[in-house]
């Protein structure tokens, strides 16, 4: 069982072949988890497509399973795993991140309160926010 | 701290959410219950807001308007660091410092009144290229290290402290900065504090450097 920490939340993923340094999913793993899939035109997020490296496309992609750790590599954005690569953060980029604030729209967010209830950002939408951050310790 | 604003300024469409930098739910509750605050109090444990803000302290907050744009960036919210001059074993702090803490708390207090009144005509809403000129600086091995913080704090989660420690102690070393990223694998004291000699001698090691960093702010020390 390989465990995948993504922008969007925690994947278990059964099957998965993995290691410190390759993580194969297949292609419907890959795209519930990351978002990414396998086009002819190469890998693709939504309208977004990325062409895999010429004579390296066996490192990327095996029929419509995708190393998704060769591509965050790719991609120039962090991937770290656990020393028995059982589990995985696909991260955002500090390039990504920087392009974001520099929009200067507030990145939107989901936390929970000490009950458990969800809440984003984008809840308080129309309301001036002071968001700050504190801690026990 | 910002009850007492918010209990003012209630009817003046504005929010506070406080959000606890902290790993295990449990840690922030004697607190929360303490203070009984009625804003939202949300717990990032996996320091969510540090890969999306650049926070690296705590206190540290981010303006944000009734549209979603960010008035001002990531900065410190309203404290001095008057701790440092604190006496460690009567834990005594001398008159200056805690006049300049003081001053740090009400400065960044009517400077969040006055925007929460005026909106965009204050003084202190930084308009957009001011904002960019404030956004923190984010490096690779900074979001990076949260990658590894992330994981870290997933292996703690599921029984492997070892591996876990190992994580969060690497993603202190790529982002050294980062005072959430060290006190969240520091040890603590009988208070809850991560304040052993550990935490002293890596403030100490600051040197000139500030525990928290300036604020562009008029009155601010």
């Amino acid at each position: 069982m390989v465990t995948v920490l993504t922008e969007t939340g925690e994947f278990a993923v059964p099957g998965a072949e993995a290691s410190r340094d390759v993580l194969w999913l297949a292609g419907r793993d890959a795209e519930s988890a990351t978002g990414w899939q396998v086009k002819p035109e190469g890998l693709c997020r939504g309208e977004l497509c990325v062409p895999l490296p010429a004579g390296r496309e066996g490192e990327f992609v095996r029929g419509p399973s995708v190393n998704v750790a060769a591509l965050w590599r790719h991609l120039g954005q962090p991937a770290v795993s656990s020393d028995r690569g059982d589990v995985w953060v696909l991260a955002r980029s500090a390039g990504d991140r920087a392009r974001a604030l520099d929009s200067l729209e507030a990145p939107d967010f989901t936390l929970p309160d000490p009950s458990g209830r969800q809440h984003s950002l984008s809840d308080y939408r129309g309301k001036k926010v002071f968001l700050v951050t504190w801690a026990s310790w | 701290m910002w009850q007492a604003l918010y209990e003012e300024l209630a009817d003046r469409n504005f929010v506070v959410i406080a959000v606890a930098m902290d790993s295990r739910p449990a840690d922030p509750l004697p607190w929360i219950e303490a203070a009984k605050p009625t804003y939202p109090v949300l717990i990032d444990r996996d320091h969510r807001l540090a890969e999306l803000y650049g926070v690296v302290n705590v206190p540290q907050a981010v303006w944000i308007d009734e549209r979603g744009r960010i008035v001002r960036p990531t900065e410190t919210a309203g404290v001095y660091e008057g701790f440092r001059k604190m006496n460690r074993e009567t834990r005594e702090m001398p008159e200056e410092a805690a006049r300049l803490s003081e001053q740090a708390r009400t400065t960044y207090i009517e400077a969040l009144r006055d925007w929460v009144v005026r909106g965009a005509q204050s003084e202190h809403a930084f308009p957009a290229e001011q904002a960019r000129a404030h956004l923190p600086a984010l490096t690779e091995d900074m979001a990076t290290a949260q990658a590894e913080f992330r994981l870290g704090q997933f292996l703690m989660r599921h029984g492997q402290a070892d591996e876990g420690a190992r994580r969060l102690a690497e993603a202190s070393r790529r982002h050294p900065d980062s005072w959430c990223i060290w006190r969240q694998q520091a040890g603590v004291n009988e208070q809850g504090f991560a304040a052993l000699p550990d935490f002293w001698e890596r403030v100490d090691a600051l040197g000139d450097r500030r525990y928290y960093h300036r604020v562009d702010m008029k009155g601010m020390p």
